[in-house]
């Protein structure tokens, strides 16, 4: 200890001089400013993958508008040639009533893709709010709301679509109330996740002790933080509501005829397997190239979103 | 001697279940003058950040009165009487990329205080003001318009100094501002502090987790040990004649730069010794304060 107490006696701050050098002379930055999104563009950019399910998503989404738009045939209509395969007139064939499977595709990717985005906004809407007052509020408001989440994620998913669905008449709107009952959980969890770690990140204490109202945190610092997380959450639930649907279609409790939904086509199209096998391919391949393309995009967006892969 | 701008009064901040809580910070008092730097010491865990998060009022606190400006900050309620508070009263964090908000510019992370509270509107004002901050610590005024994650750790450390001074507060709290720093740049950011301190008239707590740089920063230095203050006095007397077993480790801990004596350096291990139930703050010379039981403190003697 004398020892060491002869030294601190050696080491007084006066001894301490700044030789310059490095004092208060500035590193060089890059010369280039990239904002975290730009990056993000960039990297995501890279994955061909995802610029592929890109590619697919907007060929589908304009292959749906405009065909049942410009075609010759509507999807209702009955055109006498029954069960017909592909050819010039009929590129995917006619099915057992007649009727044009291409503008039917078409029509039905029209209503998967409506069912998809729609239940995906809606469990946006119910799983952000629910997600961020839970997080936010913490204690025992967090524990209630968590504790009802985790009873109704209990309940058998498919159980509840089931009875919602006898109870309401299979039809477009019973099924995304449906899809959504139970939907939003998932978004409320990953939404609750991300506010209780970004709201003890030091850089919410700072703002706090600036003064910043809850408002001013949740503008700010909440939403810009969790939005990559949010965005990649609902890029992936889209796929998914779109096979749930196309699932209960094939169960028969789908959209009512004559409308079509992919899972509806493949459904009647199951019957025809052997004699018209183009009804149940054409829809089934556009439910799983759809599906496809959403997971690749949404993979795409989490890989170029994480920051472990950056430098 | 000064005036006193902050009094701690047996400050306790509790965690957890009420019948079986951490006890974070239990029951300590401290005094800090206008002008001094008190170097708050502690190995990892004792309650360093606590204290200071409930100082500032991160924390509703347990049990305890703080005093800041002969004022106690917990009467303050209201919204205004609150603002005037985070004008006086700002913090330093410790991890120098968790402070900075990722999706932020260092123009924005520096005037987000002035949004709050409604200063300079005028944009050429709030300009200019960003880039005297950003030079005050060193800085280059064109960095204003950079993202975080495009400093390193010593720079993005500056940010964090330069948003603690945008609201000219009185009082800073640093909470290990330069533990998370290559050694190098330790010596930059302290210099830059103390040279701040001189130019703008300020307080600081200075939080750290060893005694090798607090020495050189801090008037008096306060030794933290499981929440408790083991040891208070002024910096000269804490290094030269340390009473509790518990500074005495921490000081033989120092690294020393004669690399003959160095290799020499005993390490005193510290052995937890239970307090006693009379263990008291006992003044052992006008300004030093140890704690423990009288019988205790003439041991360590
Ligand atoms: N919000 C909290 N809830 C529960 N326990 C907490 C909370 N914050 C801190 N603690 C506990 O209080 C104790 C003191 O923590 P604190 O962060 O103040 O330590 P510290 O001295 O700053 O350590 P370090 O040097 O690692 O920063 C620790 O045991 C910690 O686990
Ligand atoms: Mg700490």
């Amino acid at each position: 200890m004398t020892q060491s107490k002869q030294q601190f006696d050696k080491i007084a701050p006066e001894m301490f001089t700044i030789v310059g050098g490095r004092q208060g002379e500035t590193e060089k930055l890059s010369d280039k400013t990239v904002s975290f999104w730009k990056e993000v563009f960039l990297r995501f950019s890279q994955n061909k993958l995802a610029i592929f399910g890109i590619v697919v998503l907007v060929i589908v989404t304009l292959m749906a508008i405009f065909v049942p738009i410009f075609s010759p045939y509507s999807y209702r209509e009955q055109l006498g040639i029954y069960n017909a395969a592909p050819s010039a007139a009929h590129w995917f064939g006619t099915d057992d009533l007649g009727r044009d499977v291409f503008v039917r595709v078409w029509q039905g990717a029209r209503i998967s893709l409506f069912i998809g985005i729609t239940a995906a906004v809606i469990d946006l809407v119910i799983g952000v709010l629910w997600g961020s007052i839970s997080g936010l509020a913490g204690g025992r408001v967090d524990n209630i709301m968590m504790r009802i989440a985790d009873v109704l994620s209990a309940v058998p998913y498919l159980l509840v679509v089931i009875i919602l669905l006898v109870v309401l008449k299979p039809g477009l709107i019973p099924m995304i109330i449906a899809l959504s009952v139970t939907g939003w959980i998932n978004m409320a969890r990953i939404v609750r996740g991300e506010v209780l770690s970004i709201k003890n990140q030091e850089y919410v204490l700072a703002a706090r002790t600036l003064g910043a109202s809850t408002w001013h945190l949740i503008k700010k610092h909440l939403i810009p933080n969790a939005l990559g997380a949010i965005l990649v959450t609902m890029t992936l639930t889209i796929p998914s509501a779109i096979f749930t649907e196309a699932f209960l279609s094939y169960l028969g409790l789908g959209v009512p005829a004559p409308m079509a939904s992919w899972g509806t086509m493949a459904s009647e199209g199951n019957k025809a397997l052997t004699s018209a096998p183009w009804r149940l391919i054409f829809p089934a391949l556009f439910i799983s190239l759809t599906i496809f393309a959403f997971n690749a995009v949404g993979d795409g967006l989490r890989d170029a979103l994480d920051p472990k892969l950056r430098k | 001697m000064a005036n006193k701008l902050l009094e701690v009064k047996n400050l306790k901040q509790y965690f957890g279940p009420a019948n079986n809580p951490i006890k974070a910070v239990d029951g300590i008092s401290f005094e800090i003058y206008e002008g001094e730097t008190l170097g708050l010491v502690g190995e990892s865990g004792c309650g360093k950040s606590t204290t200071g998060r409930s100082i500032i009022r991160l924390y509703d606190i347990t049990d305890g009165e703080i005093l800041f400006k002969g004022k106690n900050v917990l009467d303050t309620k209201s919204r205004k009487e609150m603002k005037e508070f985070n004008r006086e009263m700002q913090m330093i964090f410790q991890d120098p990329y968790a402070s900075l908000n990722p999706r932020m510019t260092a123009g924005e992370i520096i005037s987000e205080g002035f949004n709050i509270h409604g200063l300079y509107k005028n944009k050429q004002e709030r300009q200019a003001r960003v880039a005297e901050l950003l030079e005050a610590v060193g800085l280059n005024r064109e960095h204003a318009n950079r993202y975080a994650h495009e400093f390193s750790g010593g720079q993005r450390q500056r940010i964090g100094i330069a948003r603690a001074l945008s609201l000219d507060p009185s009082f800073i709290i640093a909470d290990e501002p330069i533990s998370a720093l290559d050694v190098s740049i330790q010596a930059q950011v302290v210099n830059l502090l103390k040279q701040l301190q001189k130019e703008r008239n300020l307080t600081y707590l200075f939080i750290a987790h060893d005694l090798s740089m607090v020495k050189y920063i801090s008037d008096r230095i306060a030794v933290m040990y499981r929440g408790k203050i083991v040891e208070l006095g002024e910096a000269n007397e804490i290094y030269h004649h340390p009473i509790h077993p518990y500074t005495k480790s921490l000081l033989s801990a120092v690294p020393l730069p004669d690399p003959m004596t160095e290799r020499m350096r005993e390490r005193i291990p510290y052995t937890h010794e239970e307090p006693g139930e009379t263990a008291t703050i006992h003044e052992v010379k006008p300004g030093h304060l140890v704690f423990g039981t009288q019988q205790q403190i003439n041991k360590w003697k």
